[in-house]
């Protein structure tokens, strides 16, 4: 990386990640639903009760190892997760990138932005 | 049925800066008989993958302002932490009826047109300290935009937050009021700008719905896909579109899913 950074140039990084991050997060649900749907699963499921599913679904750990076993909606929600990460990555990167362009007001104010967001995944971990 | 009406959420979404989520929710709810819950949950992920994925096409547009993101990001991302909690202690009914409510202002606002959101030279005192003011492209020169009634924005934002973690939407709406109408940021920046927050915003209550069930992967996962076409074929078509036309269409949709979704509420249908 270039010692000189600039808004524009920071912002072109930034957009070409979250590109990066929802095509890999799109493509493993891609992968969880097609599975789901060759397991034989049809779509017809009640959805009309709010009925929480298990641990497995809820949390980092659960999802995690329902995905490596190929469980077809831990991998979804694995993509889901993925996406959920992306845009806590965007915001990692603009601290990197206004540091890096020696602006102490906004790597404070994007510093911020990530505590807030680590302090809301923690809940889910 | 859900494929068709994710698409074309995420491609209203996209064109008018609100987000697919106001879409979306009312039709899983209403057209689907879909639990609110679970709406909302996978209309927050939707609303990331939206955010997201056409980011990288406005940032070359070189409409977006990535300092006033992310500082009026602190005030949406705890709003939606608080919103979030709420929406797991209010009843599913409770849901609808001020998700409708939610829908009914956005309609209105649509309606009344850009009339009094005259763009601003200058800026006040705080917006220069913050480092807030920019440029972007209007028939091919950089125009330079001032900023001005940062307190008041920013705590709208707070509001936007809010009403982003209750209801699992962008809550786009109102973020554009606080940029275009108070802080006096010109529309297509304000419009672009939320698109880059809501994706910030959403992320800090997706932790919440995670945990407690919200987000279940087969109603997800179509919503999301569906949403994320939709969004990506608005992002480019927004750069030719007309901006009042557009208004006029949202605010009709948006108008008539609002009446429905309190109607239901009421009757408790949802």
């Amino acid at each position: 990386m270039s010692a000189r950074m600039n808004d524009k140039r920071l912002e072109t990084i930034i957009g070409r990640l979250l590109q990066v991050g929802v095509f890999l997060a799109a493509a493993t649900v891609l992968a969880g639903g097609v599975l789901y749907l060759v397991e034989g699963n049809s779509g017809r499921v009640n959805f009309r009760d709010f009925t929480p599913g298990g641990p497995d679904l809820r949390s980092l750990a659960g999802i995690v190892n329902s995905a490596v076993h190929l469980h077809s909606l831990g991998l979804m929600q694995l993509g889901l997760l993925l996406l959920i990460a992306t845009p806590v990555a965007r915001v990692a990167m603009a601290v990197v990138g206004f540091a890096l362009e020696h602006d102490r007001l906004y790597t404070v104010v994007s510093l911020i932005v990530l505590a807030v967001l680590a302090a809301s995944l923690i809940h889910a971990g | 049925m859900v494929w068709g009406v994710s698409f074309l959420a995420g491609f209203l979404g996209a064109l008018t800066g609100l987000g697919g989520g106001v879409v979306v929710v009312p039709a899983l709810t209403l057209a689907l008989g879909v639990n609110i819950k679970y709406a909302i949950g996978a209309s927050l992920v939707s609303v990331i993958a939206t955010s997201s994925g056409a980011a990288a096409a406005y940032v070359r547009e070189g409409f977006s302002n990535i300092r006033i993101g992310m500082f009026l990001e602190i005030a949406t991302t705890v709003g939606a932490i608080l919103g979030a909690f709420l929406a797991t202690r209010i009843g599913t009914h409770a849901l609808a009826i001020i998700f409708g409510l939610v829908l009914i202002q956005a309609a209105y606002q649509s309606f009344r047109g850009n009339k009094g959101g005259e763009e601003s030279a200058s800026s006040d005192a705080l917006a220069e300290r913050l480092r807030l003011p920019g440029s972007y492209p209007v028939d091919g020169k950089q125009q330079e935009y001032g900023v001005r009634n940062v307190p008041a924005g920013f705590s709208l934002m707070f509001g936007a937050g809010t009403l982003s973690g209750l209801l699992g939407i962008g809550s786009g709406a109102v973020k554009v009021i606080a940029m275009d109408r108070i802080m006096r940021i010109p529309f297509k920046v304000s419009t672009t700008t939320s698109n880059f927050m809501i994706g910030v915003t959403a992320a800090a209550s997706a932790g919440i719905y995670l945990s407690r069930g919200f987000i279940d992967p087969r109603v997800a996962m179509p919503v999301m896909l569906g949403v994320l076409a939709g969004a990506l074929l608005g992002a480019k078509v927004l750069v030719h579109a007309r901006v009042q036309t557009l208004r006029a269409v949202f605010a009709f949709v948006v108008l008539a899913l609002a009446i429905e979704m309190i109607v239901s509420g009421i009757t408790g249908k949802v």
